[in-house]
């Protein structure tokens, strides 16, 4: 999931053809000003702080200025501001446009119909969550045709909307669902799509593009949300890294069984706070790779629960404890590991040899990796 | 035909030249299942694990009689891969790929529905049936013919769950590893009928994890159409919030998703809902016993 902030999402709708405020980005407060001066983006303007999180406005990331000096103003008071952890760096200047009416449009992915969903409501310019099931209206859309011209039509109906402003927004739809598909979006939203002077604007844009179609979209690889390093590392090895609070490292493979394994380490009155999910794979380089990427996490206990299905337990068990070796001794830590599969007794002994606890209950293992985490306060 | 695989189901690995195809092909052959062909474009004519490969899936299926095909394409290639087994007329493909592109996903879904083959994953362990046969990766030791139905959304969780219900003494009917990826070919509403008509299974257990709606789905399901007991257990109590899809994603499915309201629908439905992946195989032994006593 890549989300895209509003300038990056108003690139792609424009590549597409929907229509947009004239606008443009600035990095630092002289070139919000001189984008003034020079015409660039016409007064009034709006200056939009350039962040993920939503809420913008009530956070006082987006303001109006009527004058380049306010303009000036408005970049100084938002451009390095934090908001909800997240440092300004880019501005959107907008000119300012009057409107009578907000909508709200938006494409996803309806999973549990196997289907793309087009979301209209004329209840825009609010959180959409805050708006009630019967005022959004959803339409499925079968990729082989598409969004097709009846079903955009029926949209602008449910809409209330007639003629121009119809038609209007007849192209919108089909620049949407046509960026849905083209950019391998998860999302396309546009809340408001205001209803102006001329017809309908874009007044805001989320996109949010598909990690998995990473492969034919180069144009996305330079944008990273906010990882740590040793995130960013995990990634280059393809092993699912989430850091949080909490002291307990958890190496797992597979998403459900790292979520299992958590589950009984709270239970125990634990605290998983590193969690390593090797994907299914039970590949010893990979086990090894992700012991000593958590070894840096600086853990007070880890609990490795790993379900072999090829690789032979004494294998892994060996990887394992040659990595071991590699941590510094004022870095190491108290690991309990629990391998099952083939070959798992001659595994366990090698674990325990080297001062491994082995068990092959979860609940054990469990309990041992909450004890030594205590014992290590 | 027990739960979609059985003694004459013939199998293509898609990718049999790949380390996971080669790896996968001999252990699928241990489990007993009938592979007759593999499919590598431009190695045709070799052999792999003393199978044959071949070009296409059409001349596989021309040579060899192949019904089913277990794909380890990489994610690129996955949806050709997929809609080449379907135009040569396999009626069921494992999609062990993953990292698919759910746009790719939903063409191969909906192209395979209107043909008439049956996808199960992508991102998946595939399907078994001990004593019959195997299409996929679930490991061959965690299995023990019996009459228990597995249905899962997990990987490893699944094969520790297998596992769990085999040293407590009962053995599996089918096991079908669904995969937990956004759009997947064969969801738990799906499964469900085949295991509601297999003379081989007592019972289902459900292995399901937070996201998504499935669960919620099943629950309703199980409530109006599937007679037999179910047990069910659901990952992620106690995971952080995850990743959502952004606001459009939550009023889509509003309220469900969580944990809680998976556990509640399913026993609202009768399953009983294991705590825990151990407390899973008692819960088995005491549904089947009580069966056994009505």
């Amino acid at each position: 999931m890549v989300k895209l902030a509003e300038w990056r999402g108003k690139e792609v709708f424009r590549k597409y053809g929907v229509p947009l405020p004239r606008g443009a980005v600035a990095r630092s407060v002289d070139e919000a000003e001189s984008l003034v001066r020079s015409g660039r983006v016409p007064l009034p303007c709006v200056v939009k702080a350039q962040v993920l999180a939503g809420g913008r406005g009530k956070g006082g990331a987006v303001r109006f200025a009527s004058t380049p000096e306010e303009a000036r103003s408005a970049a100084t008071a938002i451009l390095g501001l934090d908001f909800k952890g997240e440092k300004v760096r880019e501005l959107l200047l907008e000119e300012k446009l009057a409107f009578t009416r907000e909508l709200y449009v938006s494409i996803t992915l309806d999973r549990a119909r196997r289907l793309p969903v087009l979301m209209t409501s004329g209840r825009g310019g609010v959180e959409i969550e805050s708006v009630p099931d019967a005022e959004i209206d959803r339409q499925p859309i079968d990729p082989f045709p598409g969004l097709a011209g009846y079903e955009r039509r029926r949209a602008a109906h449910a809409l209330g909307l007639s003629g121009d402003t119809a038609r209007s927004l007849d192209r919108i739809l089909d620049a949407l669902w046509r960026a849905f598909q083209g950019e391998d979006a998860e999302l396309v939203e546009v809340n408001p799509l205001a209803l102006v002077d001329g017809g309908l604007v874009a007044l805001d844009a989320k996109v949010i593009v598909e990690d998995d179609a990473a492969f034919r979209h180069p144009e996305y690889a330079d944008i990273r949300d906010d990882r740590t390093p040793l995130e960013e590392i995990a990634r280059e090895k393809e092993i699912a890294f989430v850091q949080l609070d909490g002291n307990i490292g958890v190496i797992a493979n597979g998403a459900g069984l790292t979520m299992a394994t958590l589950d009984v380490l709270k239970e125990f009155g634990g605290d998983p706070g590193v969690f390593l999910d090797l994907g299914g794979t039970d590949d010893p380089k990979k086990v090894t790779e992700a012991f000593l990427l958590m070894a840096q996490a600086k853990p007070r206990a880890v609990f490795l629960n790993i379900f072999g299905g090829v690789t032979r337990c004494d294998t892994v068990a060996t990887g394992l404890v040659q990595a071991m070796g590699q941590v510094a001794p004022e870095d190491r830590f108290p690991l309990v590991a629990r391998i099952r599969g083939n070959n798992e007794k001659e595994g366990i002994e090698i674990l325990r040899a080297a001062g491994v606890v082995a068990v092959p209950s979860l609940k054990e293992s469990a309990q041992a990796t909450v004890a030594a985490a205590r014992g290590a306060t | 035909m027990t739960v979609l695989v059985d003694r004459d189901t013939r199998v293509v690995v898609q990718g049999i030249t790949g380390h996971q195809g080669t790896t996968h092909t001999r252990q699928m052959k241990a489990f007993g299942t009938q592979v007759v062909a593999g499919v590598t474009p431009g190695r045709g004519g070799s052999e792999v694990e003393g199978v044959p490969v071949f070009d296409s899936v059409q001349e596989a299926v021309d040579r060899t009689g192949a019904n089913a095909s277990c794909i380890f394409v990489p994610a690129p290639w996955a949806k050709d891969a997929l809609l080449e087994a379907v135009d040569a007329g396999i009626r069921l493909s494992t999609v062990v790929t993953e990292h698919i592109p759910f746009h790719d996903m939903l063409v191969m879904y909906h192209y395979a529905k209107a043909k008439g083959t049956r996808i199960i994953g992508p991102n998946c362990p595939g399907i078994a049936s001990p004593g019959k046969s195997k299409v996929g990766i679930i490991p061959n030791v965690v299995f023990r013919p019996g009459r228990v139905g597995i249905i899962s959304r997990s990987g490893t969780l699944t094969y520790e769950i297998v596992n769990g219900i085999k040293e407590h003494g009962l053995g599996q009917s089918t096991c079908i590893g669904l995969g937990g990826d956004p759009v997947v070919g064969t969801s738990f509403v799906d499964a469900l009928p085949f295991f509601e008509n297999d003379p081989e299974t007592d019972l289902v257990v459900l292995v399901g994890e937070i996201g998504g709606t499935a669960e919620e789905d099943a629950a309703e399901y199980v409530k109006h159409h599937f007679s037999k007991p179910v047990v069910a257990y659901i990952a992620g109590r106690s995971a952080p919030e995850g990743k959502r899809m952004g606001h459009a994603g939550a009023i889509i499915t509003r309220g469900k998703g969580t944990a809680e309201s998976k556990v509640a629908a399913l026993e609202q439905a009768g399953a009983r809902v294991a705590r825990f992946p151990y407390d899973v195989p008692d819960l088995v032994a005491d549904a089947l016993a009580q069966r056994g006593r009505r």
